[in-house]
């Protein structure tokens, strides 16, 4: 494997202050089609698979289901509903183990046979379709950031009236090590992805667009540029210089357009928004097909899986299903990870179903998290020069130890992203995130 | 060396220390504050453990605001009913005796009892592995074992048994609270003394998973809920719960009936403790 990023041509590429080069295994996958695994006999749809207000179950169990049936829902506007994403039976509504830890209610669908849409209406044609339908659309199919954080995208596609919003970023970077499922998805499915953005960018009415992508996929950056000229479509496609966290939002925004989002603010703060690719994927099947958010790719990969894969995994379909379809784990496999290795977490069932946010589930032989034993702070600095956001980790995690919350809040410990390049950097081994978790979460109780 | 420097310097020296001495018993008479005797006496017969449980910034501030009438005498948990009598002598009120409570850890889920899910490595705190995916055993309602609680009592009451259990030394234990607060799970409940019967699991999963969970879980089987009359042991969510109200004391239940042994009279417990250590 070769952890040097491929440099396309002599182009200076841009990137943000500070970061992490971790190594980025993509070559288990990057080449590997997306496939289109058979559909699993049973789905389980967690209620609340978003941030924000979890469903209600609108179906009970013996209620036939169709794919794209919406089956929990809630009233409140920073939610999300949730989908059947196979055509079944409702065998029951129990509380189970979830993928971001502990257990949550999930309506649990046996499939009876192939697919039988429950399809939105669409409009004819979307580039005159009122912007309120449009976004009403994008609600109803469920649509989230599917980079990782699941947020509402409807939400985002609301800005406030005082939010001047003048440019769009496409978020291509997956800086992740391991994942390659946006990858696979601006190789193949260009096109798709482009329409997406072009609604996206209707919706909120801005003219101009950037796609930004990592050195390290140029077949990727290539593959757009081309779509681009082909469609017509004046964006530029900016390569960014491989590192970790590029595909964070701030930091995203820092190399493309060289903007600063103010402490504690939002992109939109620059007047900017930020989508992922795989979001304007489903955008783009939600408003030209109709089809709820039901499935999306997902890289099965790492060291211990037999064939590393990336699939498109029906929303609900156990990791145990995709494993199988990626041939099984090797006898020597010894963690899983929903996600990527830096933000990703670590899983004790393979029972857990995928869900919006699922990027990726990694088998490793070799425990990723357990490098060895937390050593006293050197006080080395290496979590300081690592920091994109500029905190000092090192401190955070002492403050919050020495239970002193309010002067960790005073240094910013809730403008941590948690990307992980901290824990990532220390030779000490010291869990920072860890600790800067526990110090939010305190200092919430607090307040 | 000229016998004069040495008086010169002497004579200097003693005349400052003298004009500052008298400068400063001037000054404390003139600059005086009255404070009330009663705070002093009041702060001498409080615990003085400063343990904050009062909500007030430690013993010497919890007095004054007692002698000032601001704060209720009751607040202080830790305050034996001798001191609590002297203390209402001082002020000439009349001493409210509550009875001493206890912290019990209403939890038996040690690592011998309770199944795992994973394993946890990372911050070896409550806290810090409830936040992350609820720790390593299955149950999310039990001691999580990383003793929290231990760090938070200020008395040294509570110490971490070799299952990875909480327990309590009760000669020691003031009901203070803190450690009620440090648990993120609510496993510890404070307790008056008098009550002997207690339902050791907090468990609300149906039989069939809490049974997997744990051997020491309540199942909900209501054997002991039928066992006594009327209301005494409430069923609350597959769980057991002793409403202390209408429950007499003196009823104590056959323990052995529980068949996962959750049911316990806290003499029990005691003696299971000391011939565990």
């Amino acid at each position: 494997m070769d952890p040097m990023p491929k440099i396309v041509g002599a182009v200076k590429t841009r990137t943000f202050k500070k970061g992490v080069h971790p190594t980025d295994y993509k070559a288990f996958t990057n080449a590997e089609k997306i496939e289109y695994p058979p559909l699993p006999d049973n789905v389980f749809i967690p209620l609340q698979q978003h941030i924000g207000e979890p469903g209600r179950p609108l179906v009970s169990p013996g209620d036939e289901v169709k794919t794209g049936q919406c089956v929990g829902r809630s009233d409140k506007y920073v939610s999300s509903p949730v989908h059947a994403s196979v055509t079944g039976k409702v065998k029951a509504i129990t509380t189970l183990p979830h993928p971001v830890g502990a257990r949550a209610q999930m309506v649990h669908i046996q499939r009876t046979g192939e697919d039988e849409w429950d399809l939105l209406p669409v409009p004819e044609d979307w580039r005159t379709e009122p912007l309120e339908n449009l976004r009403e659309l994008v609600q109803e199919a469920g649509i989230v950031g599917l980079g990782g954080a699941a947020f509402p995208t409807h939400v985002k596609l609301s800005p406030p009236a005082d939010k001047a919003i003048d440019a769009f970023i496409l978020n291509g970077c997956e800086c992740e090590p391991y994942l390659t499922a946006d990858h696979r998805a601006m190789v193949e499915l260009a096109e798709k992805i482009l329409t997406g953005m072009g609604i996206l960018m209707r919706v909120l009415g801005v003219e101009k667009g950037y796609i930004g992508i990592e050195t390290n996929k140029p077949d990727a950056i290539e593959a757009m540029r081309a779509c681009c000229t082909r469609i017509g479509l004046d964006v530029p496609v900016i390569p960014l210089q491989t590192k970790y966290p590029q595909g964070a939002e701030k930091m995203l925004i820092q190399a493309v357009l060289d903007r600063k989002v103010p402490a504690g603010g939002l992109p939109m703060d620059v007047g900017v928004i930020v989508n992922n690719v795989g979001t304007a994927l489903a955008v783009t099947e939600a408003v030209t097909e109709g089809k709820s958010l039901v499935q999306r790719i997902v890289t099965v990969t790492g060291n211990g899986i037999n064939t590393p894969k990336n699939v498109m995994a029906r929303i609900g379909s156990p990791f145990s299903h995709l494993v199988d379809c990626c041939d099984g784990l090797k006898e020597e496999t010894s963690q899983v990870f929903m996600g990527g290795p830096m933000m990703g977490i670590a899983q004790f069932d393979l029972a857990v179903p995928v869900i919006k946010a699922t990027s990726g589930i990694i088998c490793t032989t070799d425990s990723i998290s357990e490098k060895g034993k937390t050593l006293p702070c050197i006080r080395c600095g290496s979590c300081i020069s690592a920091c994109s956001m500029n905190l000092l980790p090192t401190r955070l995690a002492r403050l919050t130890e020495m239970k002193q919350l309010e002067a960790a809040g005073e240094l910013g410990i809730d403008h941590c992203i948690e990307c992980g390049s901290c824990a990532f950097v220390c030779p000490s081994q010291i869990p920072l995130v860890q600790w800067i978790r526990v110090g939010k979460y305190r200092l919430s109780q607090l307040n | 060396m000229d016998p004069t420097t040495l008086l010169v310097s002497m004579a200097s020296m003693g005349g400052l220390g003298l004009l500052f001495s008298v400068g400063l018993s001037l000054a404390n008479k003139k600059l005086y504050v009255a404070e009330d005797p009663r705070i002093t006496e009041v702060t001498g017969a409080l615990p003085g453990a400063n343990c904050g449980a009062c909500g007030y910034a430690g013993c010497a501030n919890f007095a004054e605001n007692i002698v000032l009438g601001e704060a209720e005498l009751s607040v202080c948990n830790v305050a034996s009913s001798d001191a609590i009598e002297e203390i209402a002598g001082i002020l000439g009120i009349e001493a409210t005796a509550s009875e001493p409570r206890v912290a019990r850890i209403m939890c038996q889920g040690g690592d011998a009892e309770a199944a795992k899910k994973a394993e946890y490595i990372g911050i070896q705190s409550c806290l810090a592995a409830d936040l992350m995916a609820g720790g390593e055993k299955q149950c999310s309602f039990g001691c999580i074992g990383y003793g929290d609680c231990v760090k938070a009592c200020p008395f040294d009451a509570l110490y971490l048994h070799g299952n990875r259990l909480p327990v309590v030394i009760e000669e020691r234990c003031t009901g203070c609270g803190k450690c009620l607060d440090a648990c993120p799970r609510g496993v510890i409940e404070l307790h008056p003394e008098s009550h002997r019967l207690f339902i050791l699991c907090k468990n609300h999963d149906s039989p069939k998973e809490s049974r997997k969970m744990c051997a020491r879980a309540c199942i909900g089987c209501q054997i002991c809920a039928r066992a006594l009359e009327g209301d005494q042991i409430v069923m609350d969510d597959h769980l057991a719960v002793i409403d202390y109200d209408t429950y007499g004391q003196e009823a104590i239940l056959p323990t052995d009936r529980c068949p996962t042994a959750c049911l316990v009279v806290s003499e029990n417990r005691l003696q299971q403790e000391q011939e565990a250590i």
